[in-house]
């Protein structure tokens, strides 16, 4: 019994890390939280929905239109939203306000676009369990877990190896330094937004697969969020661990104690945390510029 | 007393001609007023932002309610102690995350509303659940309402303009400066989310009037976005801005009935571009006055020499504030 929530937990988590990574790299670079992210993922499902119930596009060509679909939407949001806000000088609160409203508006648009009704994937699932030292563990659990690892271990790996990697880990560390030694700022955040927006997409098609696809799915990036802060704001592995604890930590109070209660807890958790370490698990210190 | 205030506002709709449906859209728009007020002063004077407002609407209403329906405490002292024990818990939670930086505090605030959500929703036996408490008593007649929003306009007006609202400012202007000339940051920041939440769950208390019947599911993050999103479009730092902005929110869906589908929509497209192409929203830091309308028609007719004659106006009206 144990093994199993845990197991499901660590899937759930998984999910929410996609997403959270997101959050966490866009926080590093704009000092923001896209509060729009839960939608990316949502535009990537029902990309994926489109192709594969309407167009009838087999599962890999549906899924990869729907990541493509996520990081688009991502990239349009940065290039003509959020960029020309950061031109106009503003505080960095007016883009978490923007990002508020481009939620509200995907959000709506899907409403009236494809109706409030769930919809899921045509394809055969593989809702068999495996049987394990007394515990039965989803097919599709073990294969959200592995596709998720796969792509968080790349992404960490690109974060601090690749050119890629470096150029953004200096425009966190001081943008305008970063700009005078010929880093390509703007081109530098479009292609982070593109790669969260990316990530956002599998995480939405997985998460229509394990639940359905319905216009607020996106709440769910509430928890990824959540689960950023847990991490520490701007830290991507911080975002990851923050992600499977919490996943964990739903599972099991929602198996042992009340599902009712879950929300709760997870709530509770982050004002706790917040206010035992301000910085979250990961992150670095905050202190005040004058 | 419920009685004395329906019949005299029977009494003045029948007079004035204000039908019940229009009634309803003004309990409304104050409701929203109140609520805006107190996001105003916390967003727009002292540049905190809270997701948590809604959670405080709850709170006032749901301690209204019970004191309304079984205690049966008259209904004024009823609100009057719903919106107090609002701002007593933002006392207490702000006593705490107030010493966080600003991300952090917002962060707090969320998980605070959605806690308060989860619980009114949990404790079925004092709050009815999520099936909602029925039976509250139909106290938030429009001339009860009307009154409550002149009233706290009047008195955000006067707290902004006293010693303790120019604290506000210099706060949002800038923290360090503030400390630097013996403001006490920590404690006006609280004095500023505490008045908040009052106004928060004042307005709380007249929503439960109105509707006679309250979810927690109606005070989710997505009410709290909206009072924000009201306040920016109303503009940062202006009070009347934020009257205008609630108004404006409350009652163009009405009058676009057709378009209620679409009606969020609009709405979300508005917040992005207002944030885009005039950040300061539509009042900005100014106050709505009629002088300054008045000096407006005035450059109108004569065009182009009077121009420094209404900056020097404006002067002086700066100088008296």
């Amino acid at each position: 019994m144990f093994l199993q929530q845990f197991v499901t937990g660590i899937s759930v988590g998984g999910i929410y890390a996609l997403l959270a990574t997101g959050y966490s790299l866009i926080y590093s670079l704009l000092d923001f939280s896209n509060w729009a992210h839960g939608e990316f993922a949502m535009v990537g499902a029902y990309v994926a929905i489109v192709f594969s119930t309407m167009l009838n596009v087999p599962f890999v060509p549906a899924a990869l239109a729907g990541i493509i679909g996520g990081a688009a939407i991502s990239f349009l949001c940065e290039r003509f939203a959020y960029r020309r806000i950061r031109k106009n000088g503003s505080p960095n609160m007016f883009l978490m306000i923007a990002a508020m409203g481009l939620s509200t508006v995907f959000q709506q648009a899907a409403n009236l676009i494809f109706s409030g009704q769930y919809r899921s994937y045509p394809f055969k699932l593989p809702i068999s369990t495996v049987h394990v030292a007394n515990a039965y563990i989803g097919v599709l659990d073990l294969l959200s877990l592995v596709i998720t690892a796969v792509i968080l271990i790349g992404l960490v790996y690109m974060i601090n190896k690749t050119q890629f990697g470096l150029n953004v880990r200096a425009i966190a560390c001081n943008a305008p330094a970063a700009k005078v030694l010929g880093v390509k700022v703007d081109k530098s955040i479009a292609s982070v937004f593109l790669l969260a927006g990316g990530l956002a997409g599998v995480a939405g098609i997985l998460y229509g697969m394990k639940y359905n696809v319905f216009p607020t799915m996106g709440n769910v990036g509430l928890k990824a969020f959540i689960s950023s802060v847990i991490g520490g704001l701007g830290s991507v592995p911080g975002a990851i661990v923050g992600a499977l604890l919490l996943g964990v930590l739903e599972t099991l109070v929602s198996g042992y104690i009340s599902s009712s209660l879950r929300d709760f807890f997870s709530f509770a958790l982050l004002i706790v945390l917040l206010l035992v370490k301000p910085s979250g698990l990961f992150g670095v210190e905050v202190q005040d510029k004058a | 007393m419920i009685e004395l205030f329906n019949s005299a506002n029977d009494a003045v709709c029948g007079f004035l001609g204000i039908n019940s449906y229009l009634q309803g859209v003004i309990v409304m728009v104050c409701i929203n007023v109140i609520a805006v007020l107190g996001m105003s002063v916390l967003t727009g004077f002292t540049r905190l932002f809270s997701f948590g407002n809604a959670g405080f609407m709850s709170i006032g209403a749901y301690t209204t309610a019970i004191l309304a329906v079984q205690f049966k405490v008259n209904f004024l002292l009823a609100i009057i102690i719903g919106a107090l024990f609002a701002g007593l818990v933002a006392y207490l939670l702000g006593s705490i995350t107030l010493r966080l930086n600003g991300d952090y505090f917002l962060i707090t605030c969320l998980g605070f509303g959605e806690c308060v959500r989860v619980l009114f929703n949990y404790t079925k036996n004092l709050t009815g659940g999520s099936a909602g408490y029925p039976g509250i008593p139909p106290y938030s007649s429009m001339l009860f309402s009307v009154i409550c929003a002149v009233i706290a306009f009047f008195v955000a007006w006067r707290f902004i303009h006293s010693k303790y609202g120019r604290n506000l400012t210099s706060i949002r202007e800038n923290a360090m400066a503030a400390e630097a000339v013996g403001v006490n940051a920590y404690r006006t920041k609280r004095m500023s989310f505490t008045f908040s939440a009052i106004y928060a769950g004042w307005a709380g208390a007249l929503y439960g009037g109105y509707l006679m019947y309250i979810v927690p599911s109606s005070f989710n993050l997505a009410k709290s976005c909206e009072l924000i999103t009201t306040t920016v479009i109303g503009g940062l730092g202006s009070l009347t801005g934020s009257v205008l902005g609630a108004i404006i929110v409350t009652v163009l869906p009405e009058v676009f009935r057709a378009l209620a589908n679409y009606r969020m929509l609009l709405y979300g497209i508005a917040v992005v571009m207002i944030i885009m192409f005039k950040p300061s929203g539509l009042y900005g830091y100014k106050e709505f006055s009629i002088k300054r309308i008045i000096a407006f028609f005035r450059n109108l007719g004569k065009k182009k020499a009077p121009q420094p004659v209404a900056a020097s106006e404006q002067g002086e009206e700066a100088e008296k504030k």
